[in-house]
């Protein structure tokens, strides 16, 4: 037991090595300055990514997306007692309903990748914003870009 | 040369000659959306000042020409220009309202007595010098007022068009207002379909979206994000504002669309994959009508009950389909070059309109008969979604948005693409919903 708790502080500051220098971006999910709390939504960000993007359209996860799950994977083995939202989103150039119908896919297609690598899907809770909770605002091709995901969201 | 037929049948001749022109035209082609818009001029009319009492038929006569020239097919002449002064009880002066131009001519009276008001209105064809029109209101109160100028308008229109008014209606949609932070806060609002009587039914910071009015006009159904880990379509009774959830079904419900007052069609997702299921208010029963392995959704119900037009991708890409009330003989029907989403099928069963996104071309909202002929691109927008039908088939509300980030704004159309303004509402507005005539 001691030794799990050491073992996690030891890679939490291992972790935090790297997670530090990564952008500012992560300070937004707390308040320390950037010093990851070891299972905190933050070390999420910076260790795994907690989001993968998807083509027009599409609900398919392409290499990218893939190499980052498989990230989120050891993260959520690791820490076993934490529970996920899993959130579909879509750009604005869309409709509206059906936006959200495409935004449930793509949480669910994360959701099954998660669950088929072993990650129980009792700890997984999926939702479609559909198009209205864009992460970056705005339009353009790189908004969009940005906007088509679906997010990991610490319950 | 004066036509002898009366202005009622002229003004039903130039819609019918104009509507035969567009769907004789099925073969539509994209580019040619902004040029199909059909100007006819509007058609003059008199109304005089009602006689009786000065302040309450002001009142009333302003109603009446905000709604009758809100249609785009009349405009009424200003009283400054009237030499006749008329008495409702005798036959006009022709001649004189000839000379003005005004094709019908309306006279008011009212008369008080015990905080009772009754309204008599006569209407004149100019030309044949026929009566082409008379109802007397009574029993009207202050209260009731603003219905009754409605019925009046109701009543002109009907006579004139041979159409149902529709002025004696309301609208629902989603108000958008920004806090001082910057977040989005969403509201269902409700007003009558001049704008006036506005009032918000929720005051949640929670997400609302896509408010749908119950045949009755008691209930709407909207998509609540309330419970942020499963929204689900809630149903908001409007007087009292009391709401509740429709259901409680294991994945997320939306996209509601009532059948009749007791029966419900919407969207489940169950694993990401969205189904068409069909709601009974009274049991509760619910019954899943589509077999989708990816999206069925946003379905709408043939006013005869008989047929389901819904959204799906099950072909690779998002398009119409029409099938059974019982989900058999699913049948697609939008096949021209582009995206379709958001059917919504005509009260008069005639037409569905629709959104249909074409690449590199944008947005627009067009109508097509429910076997997939005659398709017909109305008006086209930076992003346009989300039409609603008038309760007499003849004029379409939608949301839209006339260039990045400049914001979202209700829209009105007739269906022959003229016509196209603004509904004006306190705030941002988005999703709109036409009810049914009030009684």
């Amino acid at each position: 037991m001691i030794k799990n708790v050491f073992l996690s502080i030891l890679l939490s500051f291992v972790f935090c090595l790297s997670s530090c220098q990564n952008s500012s971006k992560s300070s937004l999910y707390d308040g320390s300055g950037g010093t990851a709390v070891p299972g905190s939504q933050q070390d999420l960000n910076t260790s795994a990514g907690n989001f993968v993007l998807f083509k027009l359209s599409s609900n398919q996860l392409d290499d990218n997306a893939i190499e980052t799950l498989k990230k989120q994977v050891d993260w959520l083995k690791r820490y076993r007692y934490i529970n996920i939202i899993v959130e579909g989103h879509c750009d604005e150039r869309g409709t509206r309903e059906f936006n959200l119908a495409l935004g449930a896919r793509r949480a669910n297609i994360v959701r099954d990748y998660l669950v088929n690598s072993g990650i129980d899907s009792a700890r997984i809770t999926t939702i479609s914003y559909g198009k209205e909770r864009p992460t970056v605002l705005g339009s353009g091709m790189e908004v969009w870009r940005q906007n088509r995901r679906a997010n990991v969201i610490i319950r | 040369m004066i036509s002898i037929c009366n202005i009622g049948e002229r003004v039903k001749k130039i819609y019918k000659i104009l509507l035969l022109l567009l769907f004789a035209n099925s073969s539509f082609a994209v580019t040619k959306v902004d040029i199909t818009r059909s100007h006819i001029a509007p058609l003059p009319i008199a109304i005089a000042e009602f006689s009786g009492s000065k302040n309450l038929g002001d009142y009333i006569r302003n109603i009446v020409i905000k709604d009758l020239e809100s249609t785009g097919l009349f405009r009424v002449i200003d009283k400054a220009a009237y030499i006749e002064k008329e008495n409702i009880d005798s036959i006009p002066t022709f001649i004189s309202w000839k000379t003005i131009n005004a094709s019908a001519l309306v006279i008011g009276d009212i008369k008080e007595s015990n905080q009772k008001i009754s309204i008599h209105y006569k209407m004149w064809d100019v030309f044949s010098q026929k009566e082409a029109g008379n109802n007397n209101f009574s029993g009207a109160s202050q209260e009731n007022l603003r219905r009754i100028a409605h019925k009046i308008s109701d009543d002109i229109y009907k006579k004139l068009t041979g159409e149902e008014g529709y002025f004696n209606t309301k609208i629902s949609y989603v108000s958008l207002t920004k806090n001082p932070a910057g977040a989005v806060k969403r509201r269902i609002a409700i007003m009558d379909q001049d704008g006036h009587n506005h009032e918000y039914l929720t005051n949640s910071e929670s997400l609302v979206l896509t408010p749908r009015i119950s045949p009755s006009i008691n209930n709407i159904l909207y998509l609540s994000y309330e419970n942020h880990l499963n929204p689900q379509v809630k149903s908001i009774n409007i007087k009292t504002k009391s709401s509740n959830i429709l259901g409680h079904f294991k994945g997320m419900s939306y996209a509601p669309r009532y059948v009749d007052n007791s029966r419900v069609l919407l969207s489940i997702v169950k694993n990401g994959i969205s189904n068409i299921h069909l709601l009974n208010l009274d049991t509760m029963e619910q019954k899943q009508i589509t077999n989708c392995t990816s999206i069925c959704t946003s379905p709408s119900a043939s006013p005869d009950k008989k047929q389901i037009v819904f959204n799906s991708d099950a072909g690779g890409s998002r398009q119409l389909y029409v099938m059974d009330f019982d989900g058999k003989n699913a049948e697609r029907i939008s096949f021209s070059n582009g995206y379709y989403s958001s059917p919504i099928w005509s009260p008069r069963g005639d037409l569905i309109a629709f959104t249909k996104i074409v690449p590199r071309k944008g947005f627009f909202i067009g109508v097509m008969r429910p076997d997939g002929s005659g398709e017909r691109l109305i008006t086209k927008g930076w992003l346009v979604d989300g039409a609603s039908w008038a309760p007499n088939g003849r004029v379409l509300m939608f949301e839209k948005e006339n260039g990045p980030q400049m914001g979202k704004q209700i829209y009105t159309i007739d269906i022959t693409g003229s016509n196209e303004r603004v509904l004006n509402t306190p705030h941002e507005a988005a999703d709109p919903t036409w009810s049914n005539s009030l009684d």
